[in-house]
């Protein structure tokens, strides 16, 4: 009988193959796959999933690509290099003192690299980091108001390392200048930040724009952004660059236009809509922190989310990460790549190795959507109206392999008859392991981001936290620890309507949770651990 | 006739570096200065200093 790439995977486990480099072995030799890369063509190895129904070519090119793909996102780093610190606009969410406010957590001032301190950070990352497929550029003020550094930075990147995707992200005001230069470096992906496209909404975001040798302010300024960066957005279409619009929602500014932006992106082309929750507090020093501007709630963003989802992706695996983060989405290894580490560095940047390393990536990456292919199976035949979400403590590759204590975020998937286990999210928390101080407080955290969810699924649990967060309302699950996140939600998921029919379970809504955005330091997490 | 930046307010950022007409803005032990020798106050070509229309600190580029 042919197993299928789970039950091969499950029975690597068994074996006692811990590692992922080893399962992910076992699986190539079982599916008589070659691990060398041929440009990542896998016709030959089985499954096409995670693409739905993209035309081939823009599959092409967002497959590898982490903000792209929420399912590359589990297997693909990126790197931002911070090279372009200048900007042309003011937002009241920035606060330049720091850096972008929206790209950085408080406190964390990043290095300013030279385009080639920051060539040769690439190369170094690359070859310590082999899944780091992408570089971005994005600021820490806006990299099209940094040109010569932005592009002396992709033309050395190119050169030295030109399997490496390059991105950048810009408020768009002079996008239409530099259209035709990022089509000249091959850059595939463009994000713009587009907050309005009503000038008097616009007002009560910018304070002013510098353009054209000139200050403006208030209506008069937005309008001319607005234009721009419509513009621009249209310029990226007519020559096929991808383009994802980035939108911060602040609630009462622009929460319900959010969706006449949605409307006026998506009429010109953009590919992806991430609608990321304003990150405000007075200690950024931000004009909406200063003037205490609230930001979402984490269902009033889920709201707005799933009212823009229609023909349109939208993006909602952001971790609204820095503009010098490095390593996976979730995580954040820039305190290992530093100027003074990396010019230390004997980079020798090996192609062979990183496509060999990267076709791993692919049959593990293979396995989990072959084993989701199967599981809405098990959700035949049931037809409800239940909806309920769950947080799953996850270290990557698909699978609930995280204990509770050492989670710094939990994803959060919604379970629905109709949909199976989707992704909306993610909550960050504080480490509830913290050595010593504040345990009590940090569940509390804890419960506070995910107390929506009806369930969490982790890897371990101890006792008292799995009391109280019973008493929360949320069953802490360590069952499926190790399986893939989608089929043991669902398996969960069954049992739950079950329970609901035959009246031991009785179905409650869930409230609100708060949202902590941003990323924990890996090197934080560590120590963190090495302290227990 | 001239411009100066106070230095404790500056972010370094450097977008005024690159709009000034004279060049007249470097990068000098960790922070941006203006030369008094070049700088015109942009008099004759913008309505105002270009620096202080693109600095994100208000008062941080002001006459000398």
């Amino acid at each position: 009988m042919e197993l299928t790439d789970r039950e091969v995977a499950e029975a690597a486990i068994k074996s006692g193959a811990g590692n992922v480099d080893e399962i992910m072995q076992k699986m190539a030799e079982h599916k008589g796959c070659e691990t060398n890369s041929d440009g990542g063509k896998k016709a030959s190895c089985g499954t096409e999933a995670g693409e739905n129904d993209l035309p081939p070519e823009i599959w092409e090119k967002v497959k590898n690509h982490p903000c792209y793909s929420e399912e590359a996102h589990h297997h693909y780093a990126r790197m931002h290099v911070a090279v372009a610190p200048a900007c042309n606009i003011q937002c009241n969410y920035c606060n330049r003192k720091y850096d972008c406010a929206n790209e950085s957590r408080p406190g964390v001032v990043s290095e300013r690299l030279t385009p080639e301190q920051a060539a040769k950070k690439v190369l170094a990352v690359a070859s310590t980091i082999p899944q780091m497929t992408v570089l971005g550029i994005a600021g820490p003020g806006d990299p099209l108001a940094n040109p010569e550094k932005t592009f002396k930075t992709f033309d050395l990147i190119s050169k030295t390392a030109p399997d490496i995707k390059l991105c950048l992200s810009t408020n768009g005001l002079t996008l239409p200048d530099h259209v035709e230069t990022i089509a000249r470096y091959n850059v595939d992906h463009v994000t713009i930040t587009v907050n309005m496209v009503d000038p008097e909404v616009g007002a009560k975001i910018y304070p002013w724009i510098f353009y054209k040798h000139k200050r403006y302010t208030g209506v008069e300024a937005a309008r001319i952004l607005t234009e721009r960066q419509m513009q621009g957005l249209e310029m990226l279409t007519e020559r096929g660059i991808l383009s994802k619009i980035n939108s911060v929602m602040i609630p009462g500014i622009n929460d319900e236009h959010l969706k006449e932006v949605n409307k006026a992106v998506k009429g010109r082309g953009a590919f992806l809509h991430n609608i990321m929750p304003l990150i405000s507090a007075a200690e950024h020093g931000t004009v909406f922190g200063l003037t205490g501007q609230r930001g979402p709630t984490a269902q009033e963003l889920k709201r707005l989310q799933d009212s823009c989802e229609g023909e349109m992706n939208m993006m909602r695996h952001c971790r609204q990460c820095r503009a010098d983060a490095v390593g996976l989405l979730g995580e954040d290894r820039s305190a290992e790549f530093t100027t003074e580490k990396i010019m230390e560095m004997d980079v020798n940047y090996d192609l062979a190795t990183r496509q060999a390393y990267q076709a791993r990536v692919e049959e593990e990456r293979n396995a989990v959507a072959g084993a989701k292919a199967n599981e809405l199976q098990i959700l035949a035949g049931e037809d409800s109206d239940i909806k309920i979400l769950v947080a799953v403590a996850t270290k990557g590759s698909g699978r609930i392999n995280e204990h509770f204590g050492h989670a710094s975020e939990f994803q959060i998937y919604e379970l629905s008859t109709g949909k199976g286990a989707h992704f909306i999210g993610h909550r960050r928390v504080d480490l509830y392991c913290q050595g010593g101080y504040g345990e009590e407080d940090a569940l509390e955290t804890v419960i506070r981001a995910i107390k929506d969810c009806h369930a969490v699924f982790v890897a371990k649990i101890g006792g008292c936290p799995k009391k109280d967060l019973a008493a929360a309302g949320i069953e802490a699950i360590d069952e499926f620890a190790h399986e893939f996140i989608e089929k043991s939600a669902i398996t969960y998921f069954k049992r739950y309507l079950e329970g609901v029919k035959d009246g031991s379970i009785t179905h409650v809504d869930k409230g609100d949770a708060e949202i902590r955005p941003g990323e924990v330091a890996v090197d934080v997490v560590n120590e963190t651990v090495a302290a227990e | 006739m001239s411009y100066k930046i106070i230095a404790s307010q500056c972010t370094v950022c450097g977008a005024c570096e690159f709009e000034c007409p004279n060049a007249a803005i470097s990068f000098k032990n960790e922070t941006y200065v203006i030369d008094p020798k070049k700088c015109t106050e942009c008099e004759g070509e913008f309505d105002h200093p270009q620096c202080d229309s693109v600095c994100p600190v208000p008062q941080t580029c002001v006459p000398a």
